[in-house]
């Protein structure tokens, strides 16, 4: 076990493409960090690079802290999960288990208790004699986690593990990966492009855009306070809706003829000053009959059961609202919204940053 | 699930599979047959009549010692060139497979021996390797190697083998290549990362995962090496010195062609095909049992 950081770390390809732009993070011993971010955003390469499978063009990668950038990926005291699980298909599950126990010399009855070890964790002893192609996805998972967790590694590193099951697994073995890792005490660094994935797994959730980190924190601080309009969107579900404004004096921003008061908006910005005002579907209620606040109208429902998602517009440009189901009786054309002042949250119109008060603690973008 | 298509015209399927069915009438079954047919028959001298003579012409095959040692030769020479052909290119396979700059070029020039005929081929080798006259065979000469394949039997056998095996790389090459690069990257990382190094890397997982391209290769090469490199040793040595390097099919074309005995040379070449059948059916039967995976 380890923690692991990385500093000022790049990625240039030949031919000038520069996929990881500076990245620099600290994970600590046992720590569960997830990489987020569209196809593209370099998470990826990163994770790569931290295996080995991918050169280091500039900057540190340090596993317990040593140096591994020279290091080959054999010799770095990692284990990684693949997206298409990598199983060596003509050997058998007790052999690819066993596999890189036997390269590295491990007495036969040490290999025969670690293997029987790990297939028990995973509940896959009935199928050790199995050849992959004769096993499901979700067994085939499984036993690419046997072959990461039997050698003991300091790190687990995942790629995209689960975004080849079907969706009722993918919630299923993301809860044994989160236990695994948590009896294990195993620092793990996990990619996904999947925002529900990122926020349940993590214990430091590291937003990427463009080979840039936009954010690190935990799931919380994130969700609760995004540095940037892309976190904003890009963190929950449904996304944040973003609306054009202006801000309309301390503390205020108007939308469209609207005036919305933001908590954490600065004091002594110009009025008049263009900036994206964000508001989370679900943190907007709807006001009573006769109350202040801002007018909806809506266009159409979209139902999911327990709540219902409300499309329509609000001073002037789109907007999501999500509510329990019957808070609105069905028909309704235009409502009020009390939009909570703490829920509004400001970013400049130009740069995508937030305009916040005080520099939060995780506000360590790159 | 069934697979099946269904016509309304009975007829249809069998248009269909014609053309490929007349191709295999034609150009096997016909001539096959008409070894078979030719093989109890025995000729007078001058070609006129011909009599039914049951299987005469096998049993004086066999009584003949020159059978024996062509044999003999087919077998180291079949052995010889189809390890060289496949263990050669499957190297060259690897090689290209790592090559990312200059890739298609260095895989162009390796296929190019395909293209070129197998008397074109022959006589390449046959001038570079020439005692008196080629640039190898002098060179050999002048480090004091006793070079001379016309007629050092042994010498020959070895050009030829060298030659065949040439020939046959490209082809091996394209194949292995192809199977090289269906090998997902991800089963070499996750070795890597599993502490192989790359040769055993190579034996562990790359070697089994093409089996089956390996296994197939198996297969036409025989083939290859038993019909295909007539025209090499016609082109080098003409199966001498004494008969060093008359193969089977060599010998079919020897006998029948040069030395009239149609009978003798049928029966011979049904033998042959015997042979290379029975071959394949031992590989099929055997070897592709464990290239499943």
């Amino acid at each position: 076990m380890a923690e692991v950081t990385l500093n000022d770390v790049r990625k240039v390809y030949a031919g000038g493409v520069e996929a990881v732009k500076g990245v620099s993070l600290d994970i600590p011993d046992g720590g569960f960090c997830v990489l987020v971010g569209p196809s593209g955003c370099g998470k990826s390469t990163l994770l790569r690079m931290v295996a080995g499978l991918e050169t280091i063009s500039s900057g540190q990668v340090a596993i317990g802290g040593r140096v591994v950038n020279e290091i080959e990926p054999a010799e770095r005291d990692i284990a990684m999960v693949f997206q298409n699980y990598a199983l060596y298909p003509h050997m058998s599950v007790y052999d690819n288990i066993a596999y890189g126990l036997r390269n590295r010399g491990t007495p036969k009855d040490e290999i025969d208790r670690r293997v029987q070890e790990a297939a028990r964790i995973l509940a896959i002893e009935p199928f050790l004699q199995r050849k992959p192609r004769a096993l499901s996805g979700g067994q085939r998972q499984r036993v690419a986690m046997g072959r990461a967790i039997v050698r003991k590694p300091q790190v687990f590193l995942f790629d995209e593990p689960l975004s080849n099951l079907d969706a009722k697994l993918r919630v299923q073995m993301r809860v044994e990966i989160k236990k695994l890792q948590r009896a294990l005490g195993v620092t793990s660094i996990y990619v996904t492009h999947d925002q529900v994935e990122a926020m349940t797994l993590s214990d430091k959730l590291v937003v990427m855009s463009g080979g840039q980190v936009e954010q690190v924190g935990t799931p919380t601080e994130v969700y609760r306070r995004p540095e940037t309009r892309f976190v904003a969107t890009f963190i929950g579900s449904p996304p944040m809706n973003i609306l054009p404004g202006l801000v309309d004096g301390d503390g205020r921003v108007s939308v469209g003829g609207l005036t919305l008061a933001a908590d954490d908006l600065p004091a002594g910005l110009e009025p008049g000053r263009h900036v994206d005002v964000g508001v989370r579907p679900e943190e907007v209620e709807v006001a009573p009959a006769g109350a202040p606040g801002a007018p909806f109208a809506i266009d159409f429902v979209e139902e999911l059961g327990a709540t219902e998602l409300l499309h329509g517009t609000l001073g002037g440009s789109p907007f999501v609202l999500q509510v329990n189901t019957g808070a609105v009786s069905p028909g309704t054309k235009a409502v009020t919204l009390a939009i909570p002042s703490r829920c509004v949250h400001v970013f400049d119109a130009e740069t995508g940053k937030r305009l916040g008060r005080a520099e939060s603690a995780t506000a360590r973008a790159a | 699930m069934e697979k099946r298509s269904l016509y309304n015209n009975k007829l249809l399927p069998y248009l269909l599979l014609a053309p490929q069915l007349v191709i295999t009438l034609v150009f096997f079954y016909w001539p096959a047959s008409q070894a078979v047919w030719m093989s109890f028959r025995m000729e007078d001298a001058f070609g006129t009549t011909t009599e039914f003579v049951g299987l005469e012409n096998y049993v004086s095959l066999f009584q003949q010692r020159a059978y024996y040692e062509s044999m003999a030769t087919t077998v180291i020479f079949s052995i010889a060139v189809t390890f060289l052909a496949m263990s050669f290119s499957l190297l060259l396979a690897v090689m290209a497979d790592k090559q990312i700059r200059g890739g298609s070029v260095y895989r162009t020039l390796l296929i190019w021996p395909y293209a070129v005929a197998p008397a074109i081929a022959g006589v390449l080798w046959l001038f570079m390797f020439q005692p008196s006259l080629g640039m190898i065979g002098r060179g050999l000469i002048s480090i004091g190697v006793p070079w001379n394949p016309m007629l050092n039997g042994d010498h020959a056998l070895l050009l030829v083998i060298l030659a065949a095996a040439w020939k046959q790389i490209s082809y091996n090459f394209l194949f292995f290549l192809a199977g090289l690069q269906s090998i997902p990257k991800s089963l070499i990382e996750a070795a890597a990362i599993d502490g192989a190094r790359p040769t055993r890397r190579f034996w562990t997982i790359v070697f089994p995962m093409l089996s089956p391209t390996t296994f197939f290769l198996l297969v036409v090469n025989i083939v290859y090496v038993f019909f295909d490199t007539f025209g090499i040793i016609d082109a080098i040595t003409h199966g001498g010195p004494a008969k060093a390097t008359e193969t089977l099919v060599f010998k079919v074309y020897q006998d029948g062609r040069l030395g009239g005995d149609l009978g003798g040379s049928a029966a011979q070449s049904v033998v042959l095909m015997v042979i290379v059948i029975a071959l394949t059916a031992i590989q099929f039967r055997y070897v592709e049992r464990k290239v499943t995976y």
